[in-house]
């Protein structure tokens, strides 16, 4: 598994991304769809892939706009979704905080969940060289963010041919939970979860949907205090 | 997502640029202004659980209370949903959830 040089980084970020195309396909397709429903058009369904480039932000934006919810709702709670991608920056800091700030920039453009994951965990495991590093990560984006604007347009397109009949309304929240479970990895993330489904149904009384918004902040913060209880009931041994 | 009420299309814009510039800056806010200075224990802990803070609070109304409906619970939906989840999470397996999920409430809905 070692990686000698920048050309055998980068490849090995495109195989190491390949089986996530399989993801971020159906995951873009379905954002065109579900654009168009809204009333999107094709260029706009794109628009909003290229600038935005994060799926779940996306599909939250897009579920709050048709809803009518206020348009300071809709960006707090659409950007509350990214701010994994800070924690992401964070964590990627020290690997490739010497490089260029231009190449900063454009890794941070690129930041997304699948790239983030696989680069993290060969930075992690591997003693790479800098440029390496920015090799493998180029590596991961060139499968799968070419990929997100492409089948965002298919969808887009295909979108309008789909019959009335079909329950699209239930894609979002299915792919959705299927984005979480995993996820559920600790306890943390299970109170986490929990907490932040009791407070958005409990909460769902408050009006621009802002018992997202408390949820959100509650169960952010029962999640970190239920990692330092569980941290803590471990001991110091560790 | 019934389009019936239609997306202002200047709410739209805002709102895409709005939340691309915005999440560009939560991408960039470390890798480009912190450099390598180490950060706060306590900021990198909430931060861990943004997305699992935020997504379940945002499907849960949508699962109980469907928007096709009306707003009433249906069986279909809610068995999709538990079987999304629980998939999901023994399997680990995304596609596989989003199909199975998809496959009941099909079932669900021809059914009921």
């Amino acid at each position: 598994m070692a990686t000698s040089s920048p050309r055998g980084a980068f490849m090995q970020g495109v195989r190491d991304a390949l089986p996530f195309t399989l993801v971020v396909s159906p995951f873009a397709l379905l954002f065109g769809v579900v654009a168009t429903e809204a009333g999107l058009n094709v260029l706009e369904a794109l628009s909003f892939s290229v600038v935005v480039i994060a799926g779940a932000s996306q599909f939250a934006a897009l579920q709050l706009l048709s809803e009518n919810a206020p348009t300071l709702i809709v960006l707090a709670s659409a950007l509350a979704v990214n701010l994994r991608m800070a924690m992401y920056s964070a964590s990627l800091t020290p690997h490739l905080g010497k490089a260029p700030l231009w190449q900063r920039a454009l890794v941070a453009y690129f930041l997304v969940d699948q790239t983030y994951a696989l680069a993290a965990v060969k930075f992690e495991r591997e003693r790479l060289t800098l440029s390496e590093r920015l090799a493998y990560f180029w590596g991961t984006v060139t499968p799968i963010c070419p990929l997100w604007y492409v089948m965002t347009v298919v969808g887009a397109l295909v979108g309008t041919a789909i019959p009335a009949g079909v329950p699209l309304d239930f894609a979002l929240p299915i792919t959705f939970i299927a984005l979480i479970a995993p996820m559920l990895r600790t306890l943390a993330h299970v109170v986490a979860a929990g907490v932040s489904v009791a407070l958005a149904v409990g909460f769902a009384f408050l009006p621009y949907n802002l018992g997202l918004m408390v949820a959100a902040l509650g169960a952010m913060t029962a999640g970190a205090q239920t990692e330092v209880w569980v941290e803590r009931r471990r001991g110091p041994a560790e | 997502m019934t389009g019936d009420a239609a997306i202002p299309p200047g709410e739209l814009w805002i709102v895409m640029i709005g939340l691309g510039l915005g999440s560009f800056g939560l991408r960039f806010v470390f890798l480009g202004l912190v450099g390598d200075r180490a950060l706060p224990a306590w900021l990198l802990r909430h931060l861990r659980y943004t997305t699992v803070a935020v997504l379940p609070g945002l499907v849960a109304p949508m699962v109980l209370w469907p928007s096709a409906t009306g707003g009433t619970p249906e069986p279909a939906r809610l068995a999709a949903a538990a079987v999304t989840l629980g998939l999901g999470v023994t399997t680990k397996n995304v596609l596989l959830s989003i199909g199975s999920g998809a496959a009941t409430l099909g079932l669900g809905l021809w059914l009921f």
